[in-house]
């Protein structure tokens, strides 16, 4: 018999925390994964939300299918590589992509804001529509909602996916192993900049464009060239760093990683620099990690670099025998330091 | 990316150091004054290359760190306010006052704008003429001089609805008031080399002279900080006490003079409180007697708002060198970046923000 959940209990957040929320927490930071782990898992507990995976994995008919959900609220609504609608299809099928998952349908919710101009929504809506041509993936379910002026920024979009798993393995954090190699399909960094170059009216010589594109048919074909994947993560919010953290707590194993081996688009690296911003924690959707045994890695990175998507696939690290959830990076001078999340967002310094 | 990897060759680095453990004889106490510097040094690992007894103490030289508690309320007083904008570098929204910081004022209603350069408040000032546009005008010297070409554009444009919060603080005095310190455990300093780009280096001249202290103006990157302990150690090493320019490829002797002018003309040299370290006499900026209209603290009432200093948080031993963040007992445990006791765990340019963030533990020799 399932315990009746106790209604008289204070909100779980201890006392000296803060007693709203804050943009931060939505960062994809360690105050995020606090919210998490303190209201939405015990709230929600149950052991498939509790692998805390990008997509569940479960059984229905003996046939295991993946699920997954994700709200888009990017402003502005188009920058250069994309716009809110093709993000939108990109990061659930992606999310499905990182449980080994062949993507079958999307449901799609709008929530807009009343004043919105309709051609804005249908370039919107023609983007999605094009991205999901090009995902394989068919959108057979739908809501809208629209708000007063003021209650939102444009428009929402929030997703859902239900993708076929066909493959027989259990790709999480927890399958990791010592001697692992790290390996991302490209540059990092380069959908954050974007995004952030238009928002904050920052001017460069050419525009950085987003990396946002499906990853499902890559991984596919990983799957297809019988690599033997034991974890795969999109680089979205809080970016590389975020992921190697939370993969390393969920293996309980240190990652090291080479800071040399990553690569950073010029002009990304100069932005990062101007705007004081560390690129290895800045969003990417079109980027991941994989984590495979070394036996595959130079099998993985072939099948990688022959797909558009992932032309500049690397390796850029390893995990390591030694127990604990902690990321280290060596950098070019040989001295090591933690590549540690960052506390909610990050924020452009004074100087 | 040109002008940046030169100066991060693991080699040069590797041969730099080389250098300094051959001329170093003896242990070396240097002080880069910088925050920038301090970050630099710990994100690059630059204090585990150091010949043995060659110790780098973390200087007072973040401006977030070391803006008063009583600043930061007195922030937090006016950002609440229903009429006002309140416009500020994004490192200081999440500095804590005494009850909360300005994010959580952001998230109960306030209107709080991150902005990357003081002249987009006036220009917001300019758009909005029926709220009160707040600018948070934080930083030593390097970020003075916009925060006063944003004040003197507003008297230009006779903006009604734009003031500044103030808290500027200067450099030399700080070290001064270092080197006064009956334990002040300082040998050379790494003067910062950004806060030279605009105040050149002259005013460092009779501060050497007089305390017999080498000050080395260096940069930022790993080659640039070496370079100038490096510097120091030799003057150390042979007795010298002189001013030197490590960073030459940006710092003049006399600085950036349009720069220094509009400083002149918007501002006075005022006493200021120094979080953790106390009231230093001539060691702030505050706006002159001519643009007083501008003032933020007078225009909403907060000048008279004291706050004391909590006992719990040791920044400011840290902040003069006295202690190493690690040394702290609070420090990683009770104070973290998500619950600081204090400003040092904020600022990204903080030392214990530093140490949390790239090491949590002291590096075994």
């Amino acid at each position: 018999m399932q315990t009746p959940l106790d209604f008289r209990a204070s909100c779980p957040f201890p006392i000296q925390n803060y007693p709203q929320v804050l943009l931060a927490h939505g960062g994809g930071g360690r105050l995020m994964h606090q919210l998490i782990g303190k209201m939405f898992l015990p709230a929600f507990h149950n052991p498939l939300l509790d692998s805390q995976h990008d997509a569940s994995v479960f059984e229905v008919g003996g046939q295991r299918l993946a699920f997954t959900t994700d709200s888009y609220v990017v402003r502005p609504l188009f920058f250069p590589g994309g716009n809110l609608g093709s993000l939108a299809i990109h990061g659930t099928v992606n999310d499905l992509a990182m449980a080994g998952a062949r993507p079958l349908y999307l449901s799609a919710a709008f929530i807009i804001e009343e004043g919105l101009p309709m051609d804005t929504l249908w370039r919107i809506v023609t983007a999605m529509r094009q991205a999901a041509d090009a995902a394989g993936v068919a959108i057979i379910t739908g809501d809208t909602k629209v708000v007063d002026k003021g209650k939102g920024d444009n428009l929402f979009i929030n997703t859902a996916g239900v993708g076929v798993v066909e493959h027989p393995w259990r790709i999480a954090p927890q399958s990791v192993q010592p001697g692992d190699v790290v390996l991302i399909n490209g540059d990092v960094g380069r959908h954050g900049m974007a995004v952030m170059t238009v928002r904050e009216g920052l001017e460069f010589e050419s525009a950085i464009e987003s990396d946002s594109a499906p990853l499902a048919d890559v991984v596919l074909q990983l799957l297809k060239a019988r690599i033997e994947i034991h974890c795969l993560r999109d680089l979205t919010r809080g970016g590389l760093t975020s992921v190697l953290n939370e993969i390393s707590e969920g293996a309980n194993r240190v990652i090291q990683v080479e800071e040399k081996l990553v690569p950073i688009r010029e002009d990304v690296r100069a932005a990062c620099e101007i705007l004081g911003l560390d690129a290895l924690s800045v969003a990417c959707e079109g980027r991941f990690a994989a984590f495979v045994p070394e036996r595959d890695a130079g099998r993985a990175l072939e099948v990688l670099q022959a797909h558009a998507s992932s032309a500049g696939a690397c390796r850029i690290g390893r995990v390591t025998d030694q127990e604990g959830a902690k990321v280290l990076l060596r950098n070019a001078i040989g001295a090591q330091r933690i590549l540690d999340m960052f506390s909610g967002e990050q924020l452009p310094r004074i100087c | 990316m040109k002008f940046i990897d030169e100066y991060r060759d693991a080699d040069a680095v590797r041969k730099c150091a080389r250098e300094l453990a051959r001329i170093t004889t003896r242990p070396w106490r240097v002080m880069e004054v910088c925050g920038g510097q301090t970050h630099a040094i710990i994100k690059f690992g630059l204090d585990e290359l150091l010949p043995k007894g060659v110790e780098l103490i973390h200087g007072p030289g973040c401006p977030v760190c070391v803006t008063p508690l009583e600043l930061i309320d007195k922030a937090l007083q006016i950002a609440a306010r229903r009429e006002v904008v309140f416009c500020s570098f994004g490192d200081m929204l999440r500095v804590p006052g005494s009850a909360t910081d300005l994010l959580a004022v952001k998230a109960s209603g306030g209107d709080v704008r991150v902005v990357y350069s003081p002249l987009d408040a006036v220009k917001l000032a300019a758009q909005t003429p029926g709220k009160e546009v707040v600018f948070f005008g934080v930083g030593f010297e390097t970020t003075a001089p916009a925060t006063a070409m944003a004040v003197y554009q507003a008297a230009r444009k006779g903006l009604k609805n734009f003031s500044m919060l103030v808290s500027h603080v200067l450099v030399p005095p700080a070290m001064e008031a270092l080197l006064n310190s009956p334990d002040c455990r300082v040998q050379a300093f790494l003067a910062a080399g950004h806060v030279c780009c605009v105040m050149g280096y002259e005013e460092y001249i009779p501060i050497a002279a007089t305390y017999r202290v080498p000050i080395v103006v260096t940069g930022f990157e790993p080659l640039d900080i070496l370079q100038g302990v490096i510097m120091s150690v030799q003057q150390l090493e042979s007795g010298r006490a002189e001013v030197q320019n490590q960073y030459r490829r940006s710092v003049r002797r006399e600085g950036n003079r349009p720069a220094q002018q509009i400083l002149r003309e918007v501002f006075q040299v005022v006493a200021r409180k120094w979080r953790g370290i106390g009231e230093i006499p001539a060691s702030g900026l505050g706006l002159s007697d001519a643009y007083a209209a501008f003032d933020a603290e007078r225009r909403f009432g907060v000048s008279e708002l004291r706050i004391e200093e909590p006992s719990e948080c040791l920044s400011g031993l840290v902040l003069q060198g006295k202690i190493k963040p690690h040394e702290c007992p609070a420090f990683g445990a009770r104070c973290t970046p998500e619950h600081p006791f204090g400003a040092t765990m904020v600022s990204s340019e903080g030392a214990c923000a530093a140490y949390y963030r790239y090491r949590r533990a002291p590096v075994a020799n």
